[in-house]
């Protein structure tokens, strides 16, 4: 039996460090190469030894597919094409491409410059890297080669995530990466068609939450954000560079519009202005509002947020002030926080998780006064707020999107175990389907039993449908015709042609019966007793008395003749061909029983 | 030439059919007698060598119209040529002509359904029999009363709908669903037909292959429901299986069949699958839209809410359902922001701010009670109101709306989620959240944190979302004194942020007053800043925000005695200034040491309605008797009871619109006897000339008169409609009259005559209906005449207009029921501006203009703009369309831009601005019938004679303009 193998190498039951192979149909896929935020050594990367000792990866893999631009799900990819090896085609999305060598370059000056690893991968390999990746449109149907193909649907989540169907023959796919079933300010929301996959492979990130209406929280932010800029006081905001900056962004931005506030709003630039850019050119991955009103005004063109200068940080009077890194760890958002924290009119926003040990963990747990370097204090007085702005679906959105694939199993990945747990519970008992959550390393197996498709002949299928009413759609329905297997592939055409095509001649299968009946009439009278007896019993088929002594019944012939010794005894020869053997057989018996006796 | 190219055509018709009669049947004949359209089609076709040039003819042949005597003998041409073509697409085009024909006013198209369905029997393209059966389907809805022929129709759409052609299985069922019948025949012949039980043929197609003919089975289904079909209950579980149907034009249509059903049977049992429990209909139904809220396809998604909010009979804990989504993170239940909210406000503590894990999660959900996805309706609303589309959003919004309508405590539920979208992403959808907040405002009271909320959106620079804000506030009941306090702070920030809004801000004070007396008690002191002891300064009157303070107070104060004791002694010299300049918002107060002026309770208010409604019955009456009067003593009567209407119509507002109406009917009629005084009738003809001048003055201002009765008022039937054409039709005998009296030779006299002559004609064609209240008047003795009048010289015409005119009656005016007078008010500019807008002569400057517009019908159409400048030049400018906005019935607001230019002056002078009403006589009341069939009235003499016109329906207001000269 044909069956998928799915293998997550980074992600299975976990988060971060996207990798999954897939082989369907004889073919080998990885979706996504991510590293692992949280190591620093080998671990921060996929095993790919697991698929080859050591050697090339060409020749494993037929092509590798990236969902999204973020670095858990792309950060590998330099490691693994220019170090490991791999010359095969990359599939990412337009703004994918565009935006992911960027962050890739980021990443590296951290780890490489400030950290100062070595043995890492270098700027020439990213740019090697992107060389080899091959941008698809939404709903664009690629062909990898002659079987498999993929294909892309809008995911929601960041700027350019996308879904992939993954489609070998009839076996196919669909990975999600990471999605968002619920519209934000600059993002539509996932979409998938009813494309039935044999697994769908699922990010379950939130698999046991399901979350409050995303206004709440809009308006929650806005505002604070407004009542401490009426009162005179500064916000700042520290966000990552990419994804949520940007719905903030339009948020604050449309908010000011609307209220004629007059406050400046800043964005310290570094990535940001890059990204931006990306931002405006993209404008078809955003979702209806932006989409619709572009002509009049690009949304991501922004009237009130200008670019920060580190001299802003002490102009008087209120703003508002984006600055990246979003965990207040180091850089700019750190260096603005010292300078505000003293005020109580100020306020941070945190608009996200914070790994522990940073600074914006630990004013959050409620700290009120921070241990800075050279054994300085720092008395935090600024409100402090959290707001948390996550793209992920939840559960009931994971449950939507399974609703509307209408897939045969499940596989849930980048998600903590426990959480999966629930969730594979939950669908197997509201789909009634399979659901898997392999761990690292460990290999999901479904068998898959897909149609095979039959080239029928034009006139062969017209003919037959002419036979009846209407095929019923939902019912099987038998026809008459020869399969032929030829050159690898499978044709059904009407025995004439299969004989003449293989130029064989036709054989005709006869059954001919004797069956004796005691009839005292003459061979004449006997054969209409016969002819109407036939006629009065066989009502819907086409009885003929021909003029040469036989009855037709159909293509059955049946001949009386009568012994010379015993004229009573009369000989019936009924002889019938394969293909009418049902009525013959039955025209038997029938004549077995004997004729009715006729009185006149 | 016309003529000539005419004649040919003629000669070569004549020819052409000289020759077919050879070889058709006699019948055709007929053809000759009316060599019009069909004759040059004819030839055309003839002509035509190629398909492509057949199909160009047929396509200009469509693009005219066919008169109905006419119809058939085209359809005989078309169907001769149909038979010999064999090019399917011209074949094609015949066919849809053929239904184009049919459907032509005045044509019966039962002599060609045996044509059109043997044509259907020997076609073989499926294209051209779907279209065919789009003909029959047009023939059949021509004939409904037609028993035979509708059955014959069905029978044939029966037989192919087992074609293998979707398109043709389409028409079929379309013709089904349209033309089956409804109900069992009634005559003996008729149910010797086989009877097809059409709702099962349908039925059966519900699992076609084909979604396209899923679909048209669903609509046809529809269609049936519509026609009054019963539909039966077994659909229901076909119908909730197509909804997972794979296409969206299935489910969409599967959705509305799924609400129709639930409609139908509402209290009916249905189980639930796996399960052995059993709800009623309309709840499986309603949970099973509610699901399609979250469906892949957005035009499901808005068929899906805009359903839901029209199933009121849903039980109402199905109903609360859509509003939660059972919220839990890892696995505990966790309450929403909503309900942490209510909380927070209940324990007095308000806005203590989020912290870090605030949300933490109570208590833990049970694994297994926890139903992600089958829960029905959870939290469908939730997921509407957020979804991408902002048409489903509205959808979503308006659903809301009627079923808050319906329940007040599910009204008391929602509000958290609409308060929620008055901070959506697209200004539409902000507008209605708070429109729909406004409507359910009588079911709710807002608390505290939601007033909060709603008040943040004051902010808003659109100007409609402010306004609609206002009206919402107008009609919002509050809980705590604080609540007023904090609506009051940002209504005052509101007014000095945008100092346009001040009458809206006003006015939404008065109803806040108004509306909590006692709320507004405690906070007086502060509000007047009074001291105990101490003076405080008097605040400056001018000020609107002191305005604003004081109308909420004089407003509160109304049903609130004690409150006058709190004001200190500026305040009622202010009440007094007010009362007097802004008298619609302050109302009259019982003040201590003052007499009140004018005494009205609302009792008395009631019958002093009445009995002015009586009086003006009754003058109306007395008017009648006029008949019986001598001219001096008629015309008296006549200018008292103008006088009193007038005044009456100041008085009561509500009767205002009669009361003019009747008044200025009464003064055309005064003048119209004034011009037939039978003095100046009888004065020698030298002296024509004087009464001459007055009696066409009279004449004219008649003429002007009907046409602000005729369009000024609302309300307006038939009837007053007529009345008021007949005193325009007597206005215009008088002109005639006069003319005749005063013109040298009969020339010019014949082209007026025949025009008048015209005009009555017109008039009997318009209110045939109308005519039997006619009796005894000037019309009725007209028509008499009429043969006699066709027929004399206009002399004679002349002299029995001027008989019949002096001995014609007095009409009756029976008032309609509801009258308005179309009125405007101009808010803005308000010319009090002393200082002139300056700018560059040559180049344009623009004015805002802001007015309301009442009871005005079709405003985008009639209402202009009239710049008069100083010099006499006058300016109409016409608003687009989307100036105008629509607050209420009746009621529609213009805000719009005019654009002044003039060349430069010397110093700043004064334009007026006004509005006007424009019309056309040609568009009056009684429509004229619009050619059925096609979209050219190049033929037909649509306007000969319609006076384009303006009347002016506002005060004018002047404004300080002044054009600079251009600097060099």
């Amino acid at each position: 039996m044909p069956q998928i193998q799915v293998t997550p190498l980074g992600a299975g039951q976990d988060v971060g460090r996207s990798c999954i192979l897939v082989s369907i149909g004889g073919k080998n896929v990885m979706l996504d190469c991510g590293m692992h935020m949280g190591y620093n050594d080998d671990r921060r990367f996929p095993d790919f030894s697991y698929i080859t000792q050591n050697s090339r990866l060409t020749e494993f893999l037929d092509c590798v597919i990236i969902s999204h631009f973020h670095l858990d799900h792309c950060g590998a990819l330099p490691y693994m094409s220019e170090m490991v090896g791999f010359d095969g085609p990359i599939y990412m999305t337009h703004p994918t491409k565009a935006i992911c060598p960027i962050l890739l370059e980021d990443y590296r000056k951290i780890t490489v410059d400030k950290k100062g690893e070595t043995n890492f991968f270098t700027s020439q390999m990213i740019k090697d890297c992107m060389k080899k990746v091959v941008a698809v449109n939404l709903h664009q149907t690629v062909q990898v080669d002659d079987e498999l193909e993929i294909k892309a649907y809008y995911a929601g989540h960041v700027l350019g995530a996308a879904m992939f169907q993954i489609k070998v023959g009839l076996e196919s796919v669909v990975y999600t990466g990471d999605y968002n079933m619920t519209p934000d300010r600059h993002l539509g929301a996932a979409w998938i068609d009813k494309c039935r996959p044999d697994i769908l492979i699922s990010e379950s990130t939130y698999a046991t939450t399901i979350r409050d209406s995303k206004r709440c929280r809009e308006r929650d932010f806005l505002k604070k954000v407004h009542e401490t800029v009426e009162r005179g006081g500064k916000v700042l905001i520290p966000v990552f560079a990419l994804g949520r900056a940007q719905e903030l962004c339009i948020l604050l931005e449309t908010f000011w519009d609307r209220m004629n506030l007059k406050a400046p709003i800043y964005f310290s630039t570094g990535l940001t202005e890059k990204a931006n850019h990306y931002y405006k050119l993209f404008i078809t991955w955003t979702n209806q509002k932006i989409r619709k009103t572009f002509v009049q005004r690009n949304m991501f063109e922004f009237k009130h947020i200008k670019a920060f200068d580190r001299s802003y940080a002490d102009n008087p009077g209120p703003m508002v002030v984006f600055a990246t890194p979003g965990m207040l760890h180091a850089g700019q958002s750190l260096h603005i926080f010292k300078k505000w924290a003293g005020n109580e009119k100020n306020m941070v926003i945190m608009p996200g998780y914070c790994v522990q040990g940073t600074v914006g963990h630990k004013i959050l747990s409620g700290q009120k006064k921070l241990e800075m370097e050279g054994r300085q204090t720092l008395e935090v007085k600024m409100q402090v707020e959290y707001m948390s702005f996550s793209a992920h679906a939840d559960a009931k959105g994971i449950m939507q999107l399974i609703r509307m694939a209408e897939p045969r199993s499940v596989l849930l990945v980048h998600g903590e175990a426990k959480k999966m747990e629930f969730l594979k519970q939950k669908i197997e008992q509201e789909f009634n389907i399979n659901c898997f959550m392999p761990a690292n390393g460990e290999t999901a197996t479904t068998v898959t039993n897909p149609n095979v498709p039959v080239d029928i002949a034009l006139s062969l299928l017209k003919r037959e449908a002419a036979l009846g009413p209407l095929p019923d759609p939902k019912k099987p329905r038998t026809m008459h015709g020869t399969l032929i297997m030829k050159d690898n592939s499978l044709r059904l055409v009407a025995p004439e042609q299969a004989l003449k095509e293989l130029g064989l001649s036709e054989h005709q299968l006869r059954f001919t019966c004797r069956v004796q009946i005691q009839n005292p009439q003459s061979e004449q009278d006997t054969l209409n007793t016969i002819y109407s007896h036939l006629k009065s019993v066989l009502k819907e088929h086409s009885i003929q008395h021909l003029p040469d002594g036989t009855v037709m019944v159909e293509s059955i012939l049946i001949k009386v003749s009568a012994a010379a010794e015993e004229p009573s005894t009369k000989t019936l020869l009924v002889s019938w061909s394969y293909q009418d053997e049902e009525l013959g057989g039955y025209l038997c018996t029938l004549l077995r029983k004997g004729l009715p006796q006729s009185t006149g | 030439m016309a003529a000539h190219l005419k004649k040919r055509v003629y000669e070569e018709f004549t020819k052409v059919v000289q020759q077919q009669q050879h070889e058709e049947a006699p019948a055709k004949k007929l053809r000759l007698t009316k060599p019009s359209k069909s004759a040059a089609l004819h030839i055309d076709l003839c002509k035509a060598t190629t398909p492509t040039d057949a199909l160009q003819y047929l396509l200009q042949f469509a693009r005219k119209p066919v008169e109905p005597e006419s119809v058939e003998g085209v359809v005989r041409i078309l169907l001769e040529h149909y038979y010999k073509e064999t090019d399917s697409s011209v074949r094609l085009k015949i066919a849809s002509l053929l239904g184009l024909l049919s459907k032509t006013q005045g044509f019966l198209p039962d002599c060609i359904v045996d044509d059109a369905i043997n044509t259907l029997n020997n076609e073989k393209s499926h294209q051209v029999i779907a279209q065919l059966l789009d003909t029959l389907l047009a023939i059949g809805t021509q004939l409904p009363e037609n028993q035979t022929i509708r059955l014959r129709l069905v029978e044939v759409a029966c037989r192919h709908l087992t074609d293998t052609s979707f398109g043709v299985r389409n028409k079929c069922l379309q013709l089904l669903g349209c033309l089956g019948s409804v109900d069992k025949p009634v005559s003996k012949e008729l149910e010797s037909m086989v009877l097809k039980d059409v709702q099962k043929i349908i039925g059966d197609y519900f699992n076609d292959q084909d979604p396209r003919v899923r679909t048209a089975a669903i609509k046809a289904m529809l269609q049936l429901h519509e026609r009054g079909m019963k539909l039966q209950q077994t659909i229901y579980s076909q119908a909730c299986k197509l909804l997972s149907d794979d296409y969206e034009q299935v489910r969409s249509a599967a959705v509305q069949m799924v609400w129709v059903l639930s409609q139908l049977y509402p209290e009916s049992i249905v189980p639930i699958p796996s399960s052995n429990e059993e709800i009623r209909l309309v709840d499986d139904a309603f949970g099973k839209i509610s699901h399609m809220v979250s469906d892949g396809s957005w035009v499901v998604r808005v068929q899906a809410a805009k359903l839901l909010g029209s199933m009121h009979q849903v039980s109402a804990h199905f109903l609360e359902q859509t509003l939660d989504k059972k919220l839990m993170s890892d696995l505990r239940r966790k309450r929403t922001a909503h309900e942490r909210a209510k909380e927070l406000y209940s324990s007095g503590e308000f806005s203590s701010g989020r912290k870090w894990a605030d949300d933490a999660p109570k208590e833990k959900v049970d694994t297994y009670a926890v139903n992600l996805i089958d829960s029905g309706a959870c939290g469908a609303f939730v997921h509407g109101l957020e979804d991408e589309m902002f048409e489903v959003r509205i959808a979503a919004v308006e659903a809301l709306c009627t079923l808050a309508q319906s329940s007040s405590s599910f009204a008391e539920k929602c509000l958290d989620f609409l308060v929620d979208m008055f901070n959506d992403e697209i200004e539409e959808v902000r507008l209605q959240s708070i429109h729909v907040l406004r409507q359910i405002s009588n079911n709710i009271t807002l608390r505290e944190d939601q007033l909060d909320t709603v008040l943040a959106v004051l902010e808003d620079s659109s100007r409609d979302i402010r306004e609609a804000l206002h009206e919402l506030l107008c009609y919002t009941n509050v809980s705590t004194k604080e609540c007023i306090q904090l609506a009051l702070v940002e209504l005052l920030k509101n007014l000095t942020k945008y100092p346009t809004d001040r009458n809206s801000v006003w006015k939404c004070l008065k109803f806040l007053g108004a509306r909590h007396p006692t709320l507004v008690l405690p906070l007086v002191p502060e509000l007047l800043s009074t001291h105990p002891y101490f003076d405080t300064p008097e605040p400056d009157m001018d000020d609107p925000a002191y305005i604003a303070v004081l109308v909420l107070v004089f407003n509160a104060a109304k049903s609130c005695p004690t409150m006058s004791a709190l004001f200190s002694d500026h305040t009622f010299r202010h009440y007094a200034y007010l009362r007097d300049s802004l008298s619609h918002l302050v109302p009259p107060l019982r003040l201590p040491g003052r007499k009140l002026v004018s005494v009205s309770d609302s009792s008395g208010m009631a019958s002093s309605e009445e009995s002015s409604q009586q009086f003006l019955r009754q003058s109306l009456e007395r008017v009648y008797t006029i008949q019986h009067l001598e001219a001096q003593g008629a015309q008296e009567l006549l200018e008292f009871t103008i006088r009193d209407l007038q005044r009456l119509g100041e008085l009561q507002p509500e009767l205002a619109g009669a009361a003019e109406f009747s008044a200025t009917y009464l003064r055309c009629q005064l003048l119209l006897m004034k011009g037939l005084q039978e003095k100046l009738w009888n004065v020698a003809a030298p002296l024509y000339l004087k009464q001459n001048a007055m009696a066409s003055a009279a004449a004219r201002q008649i003429l002007e008169e009907t046409y602000k009765l005729e369009f000024l008022y609302s309300g307006l039937e038939t009837r007053q409609v007529a009345i008021v054409h007949h005193v325009r039709l007597q206005a215009k005998a008088l002109q005639l009259v006069l003319n005749a009296r005063t013109s040298r030779g009969v020339e010019p006299l014949l082209s007026i005559c025949e025009k008048f002559l015209q005009e009555v004609d017109a008039f009997q064609r318009c209110f045939v209906a109308e005519l039997t209240h006619f009796q005894d008047s000037f019309v009725e003795k007209l028509l008499e005449l009429m043969p006699r009048l066709l027929a004399c010289k206009p002399l004679d015409l002349v002299k029995i207009l001027q008989t019949t005119l002096r001995q014609s009656g007095f009409l009756h005016l029976r008032l309609p029921e509801q009258l308005h007078r179309a009125t405007a008010t101009i808010i803005e500019p308000t010319g009090e501006s002393d200082n002139p807008l300056r700018f560059t002569s040559g180049l344009v400057v623009a004015l805002d203009v802001d007015a309301t517009l009442e009871h005005v019908q079709d405003p985008h159409n009639s209402v202009k703009v009239q710049v008069v400048y100083p010099d006499g030049q006058a300016h109409i400018i016409h608003p687009r369309p989307g100036d105008f906005r629509n607050p209420g019935p009746g009621r529609h607001r213009l805000i719009t831009q005019v654009y002044l230019s003039h060349s430069a002056w010397t110093e700043p002078c004064q334009i007026e601005v006004r509005l006007l009403l424009a019309y056309s006589s040609s568009k009056s009341r009684t429509s004229i019938l619009k050619p059925a069939w096609n979209e050219s009235t190049d033929g037909l003499p649509a306007t000969e004679n319609s006076i384009e016109g303006t009347i002016p329906f506002s005060k004018s207001v002047k404004v300080f303009i002044m054009p600079k000269p251009t600097r060099r």
